[in-house]
């Protein structure tokens, strides 16, 4: 890959070898989530690429984290999972304690929040776009971390190219008290027009429901598409051996 | 002699010769002009009947908005309309000229102008000037063989497609399409549906905005619906505008004439010749 002659390059201006993330390898692409009735819904597919080669088709880009929130990430894999070994730690940390207190969604988006910003202040950045989302004592929760640290909240969010194909459907779509079907039938819509559209996409993905309950986390599936359109069967009628 | 022997005439094309002025300029650190862009969302799709393009209308010169209502939807043939995005003066240009030539290529054959005639003549010009003409274009017309809806990239490629978005609101766009375009549409279906894909360009993408323009074309017959939809309205605080406070009361009006200062004498000085 070109990264080692700009490595490289790099030697020949510092004293040693750069120690920092100057640009992602295997990443993952979109995550979108949204608030439902009953908590959140959150969907991501299983493609690692690495550069343009969709290398790694089992990634499982949705985790649990302590009793109330899933992590969605998107970007550099690797870091996603330095970034699950922290939170790990936390939650173990605060378990310890055993006051019966636990860390609800907001703590650990803060907390994340801090992690991510601290890191780009330092030039080195975790290189992830996370989507954290939980339920506790009724409280839905839904937020965005980006690798510089922005951090917002909102109804529906998404990593990527989610942002320009699927936040559009939402923002037209979304509306509060969706029931567990209506919302997956959603999500899915996003998330088949990132499979046509977004080239680092692959057709199998995960869908996560969290709830005052629990979490699950659904058995990878495929979506199903369309390609029979007139145009694509015969583009050149009328007009043969054009283009 | 230094001077050439013979008067060359230019080739044609593109005359490189301000490039070196231009360096030494931005050299200099001073920034050149921006260009006026189109931005924007242009659509189209084909229904059962034919083909419905769809345009925002905001032109923008880098951040401001330098024309709040401008028109996207080109006239080609009276069965072919031509939507553009990228910079307005290659849009303007490209689509004038084809349009000329397939008036004249009407008048040649006497027959009804073909999508792909003008879907050639748009890309072999675009081809020519390598990506420098910044004109991406959504061409949609019905002729003798039916409906028919094209791409033209900047560089001179084409695509040939049931439903198109060009443009920087083309992901917003192209979303609504993916998720609710069907083959078989009926006219109303076909123009909500454009009317939707516009208006997710307009409010989700900030190089579109204002209102929607929408081109029916079906055989034989056209409808051009300028600012079909407006959804940004001007909207004031009160319906009535704005109107000062009463504070003081009138008590009197008397009107006083100034005294004339000037006295006119009759038959002054003659003027001096």
């Amino acid at each position: 890959m070109d990264s080692n002659q700009a490595k490289q390059h790099n030697l020949v201006g510092s004293e040693s070898a750069s120690e920092r993330t100057l640009y992602p390898y295997v990443t993952g692409s979109s995550v979108v989530a949204i608030k439902y009735k009953d908590g959140i819904l959150m969907a991501a597919d299983m493609g690692g690429s690495y550069g343009s080669t969709l290398r790694y088709k089992s990634v499982e880009r949705l985790k649990p984290t302590g009793k109330h929130s899933i992590l969605g990430a998107s970007g550099e894999i690797s870091d996603f999972q330095e970034i699950l070994r922290s939170l790990d730690e936390l939650i173990l940390y605060d378990n310890m304690w055993d006051d019966g207190n636990s860390l609800g969604p907001k703590e650990v988006h803060s907390y994340l929040t801090r992690m991510m910003y601290n890191r780009r202040n330092k030039f080195n950045p975790l290189w992830n776009s996370l989507i954290l989302g939980g339920v506790k004592n009724g409280q839905k929760y839904l937020g965005m971390v980006s690798m510089i640290g922005v951090n917002f909240e909102d109804n529906h969010v998404a990593t990527g190219f989610g942002n320009h194909l699927a936040r559009p459907i939402l923002r037209d779509e979304w509306h509060e008290n969706l029931s567990f079907e209506d919302g997956v039938k959603l999500l899915e819509k996003c998330m088949r027009v990132l499979l046509y559209r977004d080239r680092s996409a692959v057709n199998k993905l995960q869908i996560a429901k969290i709830t005052e309950e629990g979490v699950t986390i659904s058995q990878p599936y495929a979506l199903k598409t369309f390609w029979g359109f007139a145009a694509f069967e015969n583009p050149t009628v009328g007009a043969e051996g054009s283009w | 002699m230094a001077q050439a022997a013979v008067e060359v005439p230019p080739k044609g094309g593109f005359s490189f010769d301000l490039c070196r002025r231009n360096e030494m300029l931005s050299n200099k650190g001073v920034p050149p002009p921006s260009l006026r862009k189109t931005g924007t969302t242009i659509v189209g799709l084909i229904f059962q009947d034919g083909v419905i393009l769809g345009a925002g209308t905001r032109a923008t010169e880098g951040p401001i908005v330098c024309d709040k209502n401008c028109e996207k939807i080109h006239y080609m043939a009276p069965n072919i309309y031509c939507c553009g995005a990228g910079t307005a003066a290659d849009t303007e240009a490209v689509t004038d000229m084809v349009s000329s030539q397939l008036q004249l290529h009407r008048y040649h054959t006497g027959r009804e102008s073909r999508v792909v005639t003008a879907l050639s003549l748009l890309k072999s010009h675009h081809f020519n000037y390598q990506g420098y003409v910044q004109a991406a274009l959504v061409l949609g017309g019905v002729d003798a063989n039916g409906p028919h809806l094209h791409t033209i990239y900047p560089h001179g490629s084409t695509d040939t497609l049931p439903f198109a978005t060009m443009g920087s609101g083309s992901l917003a766009a192209m979303a609504v399409f993916e998720s609710k375009y069907h083959e078989g549409l009926r006219k109303e279906e076909g123009i909500n549906l454009v009317c939707e894909a516009i208006c997710s360009g307009i409010f989700n993408d900030e190089g579109s905005g204002s209102n929607v323009d929408v081109c029916v074309i079906t055989k034989g017959h056209k409808e051009y619906l300028r600012n079909h939809q407006s959804p940004n309205p001007r909207t004031y605080v009160t319906s009535k505008g704005f109107s000062f406070p009463k504070k003081t009361e009138v008590l009197l009006t008397r009107v006083t004439s100034l005294q004339e200062k000037v006295e006119v004498v009759e038959g002054g000085d003659a003027m001096e010749e």
